[in-house]
């Protein structure tokens, strides 16, 4: 009997054995920043006299540009997102159901391609005005018509498809306040609009201002609008700075002042959802009586839920596709599959390498006991909010570096030029993409992997499991549909990301985005139909998954 | 009566704190036995330990008689073939109730094993839920699901960490009955941890009452309320006031209320030595006739009873229970008698 008896000290198990396990986790976590270290860490390179270039011409422009799109944005999704989750949540009119789920729609545009739409329909050859001019029989400068590509244009695009992420998080808020809190205002003789007014909406601020700081994080990391509107801002200045002056440091030195504004947003949304968490006062929630509307103010609300979803989906996807079909026959080849094929690559292998990345510092949060464990997967986590313009800059300046170190220091002792090894290949690439979406499945795999309680691993053990067949029998089945979800929402976010794409891409491989980013700079914009329409196509699979888990009853059922 | 279970002088530390210190106990074969205590006490800890989970730094665990746990050995809590039923059961979220109960038994055949789950399922009343998911079960129902998922293999020992702890308040005495019966149908040797009393007293047979670590009386629920070892026990199980005594001889102490006579320990005999008596609410009747006055402090309603407590000319507080028609207000003195049955005593101080 004794000859089996092990040292063990139980659970949590061990999948990884030994002390190695912390510094490796904090090893992944340390170059996973590396590319946000190298960007700040050249705010001490000089540049010679680009950067006072810069600060004297259009340093400025940029500042200026880049607040007013926040602010604009802001207000957009403010009255977008909270309005729509207080009466898709709240409130009972006609077609509230559909509403619900169909609210999120818009979080599948990419909003560079939702202003190819929109700029399709508006600008001076498009429907709108051709159709204007043929009915009052005016000619080119006889009438006003309000400027698309600009940036009151921009701030429409964005807050158009980025009010889902207030929505999502207002309508959680909302759901979760106690009914009894509303109704103890209703009964102190406040009506419904004052009741919202003065309880649920400052009760729902910590969730609102989170989703703000969301959509806020897109704003600025945003290159495709800006860009094709011809707005100057943060992102479209890295991108001359590199391409057009050829100034890594002066490139980076911008960079690090938008990660300014990219560290406040990221303690802005901690801070709020850190309170946002003590709003969930009780388990047990009620169902909830909404309010019912009738006659003209069920029309109203109505009316403002189907703008949200007819202009921020409907329209611009009804474009796509007239475009898509209009141009199948002559772009629908075997070019087009290449790009596909291009994408469903570069997405697989991203998605495929942070669900494995996600799983190990997942582990090795759930098994730490240490603080620096703790706070390097947090630190692996940040890469969501930094823009992927920053983070191709911050990727392509070490790799660079090492590439003519290993190609200088062969040449000295061996006689070969290796050349650019992993600067101009898909490993910078995926490398960047790894450091931006690692927070998406990180954050899925870890809500997966908190369900499993120390309890079920030691409720295995006691009936006769082994530390391997726990991770086997309990661990794989309770954690599939994370891994499954983590694995989508990572794949999609490859197929939209835009700048990181542009800038890393091995020279002539193209990708679905990159091609609708170029059919529309050289203004073919229907051309650019196909593969923006099938990017959005693919980008309603996690709207699908979102929309499931916000209407399923609360359950552990995976 | 074979011993199933045998503690002897065990310690449990985690790092340089101890939780557990000189700690022996021993549970017959088909008992059901219960650590009772206030929470840091290191009763769950006892009870992880007994399962395999926390490694002892001194003494040794056997079960049926084969040391499972000694210092620097533990064996692994698969090789036990030890139950638990934890305070959140634990339910594995991904398999019905079915598969949750059979989970233990993946070693049997398909036919022994459907008939052991279809067994289990009768016995807690389940038969019909079989198929349902954890989380489309009650609270009390996964509770029963845990239980009979621990008793599936037919473990040499059940252990059960506060199982009742989330069950509301009013089912709690009621399943704690019913868990008894199961238990008892089953002939299982169970242990379990709880820090409340009545919970206790309904479900074991002999109650272990531990604090800071230690444990301060091994009995059944009758020598623990009557004859407790020592100021905490006495202190922990049901009401109880102190007040101070001066032994008259070895059998008779007296006090302000008058003369108890009962057995007093040898170390407190002699004459004239001050201690301190025991006296439950039961030792003391109210009978309005008595010369004994003391005026009423506070009351509470007890339902056919009011709990009285009363002030002696000291100022030491007794309680004492009277039929709710003895209605007396607070302030006023009524009349009592005392009927000591077990007189208990500790040294002074």
């Amino acid at each position: 009997m004794t000859d089996r008896m092990v040292e063990t000290t139980a659970p949590p198990i061990a999948v990884f054995r030994g002390g190695w396990h912390n510094a490796a986790v904090i090893a992944v976590a340390l170059v996973l920043s590396l590319p946000v270290l190298v960007v700040l860490g050249h705010v001490f390179v000089p540049s010679d006299d680009v950067w006072r270039h810069l600060v004297e011409t259009v340093l400025a422009d940029y500042v200026i540009n880049t607040l007013l799109l926040m602010v604009g944005v802001a207000v957009g999704t403010f009255i977008g997102g909270v309005g729509c989750a207080w009466l898709a949540s709240m409130c009972s009119f006609p077609g509230r159901g559909i509403f619900e789920w169909a609210l999120l729609l818009p979080m599948a545009l990419p909003a560079y391609i939702i202003a190819y739409t929109y700029t399709g329909m508006l600008d001076f050859a498009g429907p709108v005005q051709g159709g204007l001019r043929v009915v009052f029989g005016w000619g080119y400068g006889d009438y006003w018509f309000p400027e698309i590509r600009s940036l009151g244009g921009a701030v429409i695009m964005l807050s158009l498809v980025l009010y889902p992420y207030v929505y999502l998080l207002a309508r959680a808020a909302f759901l979760n306040q106690s009914i009894c809190v509303l109704d103890v205002s209703r009964t102190l003789g406040n009506g419904p609009w004052r009741t919202f007014l003065t309880v649920a909406l400052p009760l729902a601020r910590p969730a609102i201002v989170a989703g703000m700081s969301l959509a806020l994080m897109e704003t600025i990391a945003d290159y495709g609008t800006v860009q094709y509107f011809g707005v100057p801002t943060f992102t479209t200045g890295i991108f001359r700075t590199w391409y057009g002056l050829n100034n890594a440091a002066a490139a980076s030195q911008l960079s690090a002042v938008l990660l300014v504004f990219v560290i406040a947003l990221i303690a802005l949304e901690r801070g709020s959802r850190a309170r946002a968490r003590f709003h969930h006062t009780t388990e047990r929630h009620q169902d909830i009586r909404r309010i019912e509307l009738s006659g003209w103010k069920a029309a109203a609300a109505f009316l403002f839920c189907f703008f949200a979803v007819f202009f921020g989906f409907l329209l611009p996807a009804g474009q796509l596709a007239w475009w898509s079909f209009v141009v199948a026959g002559e772009q629908i080849d075997a070019r087009f599959a290449g790009l596909v094929w291009h994408s469903l690559q570069l997405g697989v292998i991203a998605a495929f390498l942070s669900v494995l990345l996600a799983l190990f510092l997942g582990y090795g949060r759930r098994l730490a006991r240490s603080r620096g464990v703790r706070a390097a997967v947090h630190l692996a986590g940040m890469g969501y909010a930094v823009p992927g313009t920053v983070i191709a800059v911050g990727v392509i300046i070490p790799f660079a570096w090492l590439d003519n170190t290993v190609d200088a220091f062969l040449r000295a002792n061996f006689g070969i030029s290796t050349g650019l090894i992993l600067s101009g290949t898909l490993a910078a690439l995926v490398f960047a993409y790894l450091v931006r979406f690692l927070a998406v499945s990180l954050q899925t795999v870890n809500a997966g992997l908190d369900r499993i309680r120390p309890s079920l691993d030691e409720a295995g053990r006691s009936l006769g499991l082994h530390p391997g067949e726990v991770v086997r029998r309990i661990h794989v089945p309770i954690l599939k549909g994370s891994l499954l979800t983590a694995f989508l929402l990572v794949f999609v976010d490859v197929l939209k990301e835009l700048p990181a794409t542009l800038i890393l891409r091995p020279f002539n491989f193209n990708t679905l985005a990159v091609r609708a980013y170029e059919m529309a700079s050289e203004e073919r914009l229907a051309d650019a139909g196909p593969a923006a329409l099938a990017i959005v196509l693919a980008g309603i699979l996690p709207v699908i998954l979102l929309s499931r888990s916000i209407t399923k009853t609360r359950g552990t059922r995976p | 009566m074979t011993r199933q279970l045998d503690i002897t002088d065990v310690a449990i530390a985690y790092g340089s704190a101890p939780v557990v210190r000189g700690l022996s106990l021993s549970l017959d074969k088909g008992a059901i036995g219960c650590l009772l205590g206030p929470s840091g006490c290191g009763k769950t800890s006892l009870l992880r330990a007994i399962a395999g989970f926390e490694p002892v730094t001194e003494g040794e665990i056997r079960l049926a008689g084969t040391i499972v746990s000694r210092p620097g050995e533990t064996l692994a809590p698969e090789a036990r073939n030890v139950g638990m039923v934890f305070q959140d059961f634990a339910l594995f979220p991904h398999l019905s109730a079915f598969d949750n109960i059979a989970f233990g038994l993946r070693r049997w055949s398909a036919a022994e094993r459907r008939e052991r789950v279809g067994e289990l399922l009768d016995l807690i009343g389940l038969a019909g839920a079989a198929d349902a998911f954890p989380h489309e079960l009650s609270g009390g129902q996964q509770q029963r699901v845990a239980l009979a998922r621990a008793m599936a293999p037919r473990p040499r020992i059940l252990l059960l960490d506060e199982p009742f702890s989330n069950i509301d308040t009013e089912l709690r005495e009621q399943l704690a009955g019913e868990v008894r019966a199961v238990l008892k149908r089953d002939a299982v040797t169970a242990i379990l941890v709880t820090h409340d009393q009545f919970e206790a007293f309904a479900i074991a047979d002999i109650v272990g009452v531990m604090a800071e670590g230690r444990l301060r009386q091994w009995d059944d629920p009758y020598g623990l309320y009557h004859r407790p070892a020592d100021r905490f026990v006495a202190d922990f199980i049901g009401e109880g006031a102190m007040i101070a005594g001066k032994v008259v001889d070895r059998a008779h102490v007296e006090t302000e209320i008058g003369v108890i006579s009962g057995g007093l320990p040898p170390s407190l005999v002699s004459a004239g030595t001050q201690l301190s008596v025991l006296l439950r609410p039961d030792d003391i009747i109210h009978d309005e006739s008595s010369p004994e006055q003391f005026p009423v402090v506070a009351r509470a309603f007890r339902g056919s009873q009011y709990l009285y407590t009363l002030r002696l000319p000291s100022g030491a507080e007794i309680y004492c229970r009277a039929h709710c028609h003895h209605d007396h207000e607070p302030g006023e003195p009524i009349g009592v008698r005392l009927d000591v049955r077990h007189l208990t005593v500790f040294a002074e101080g």
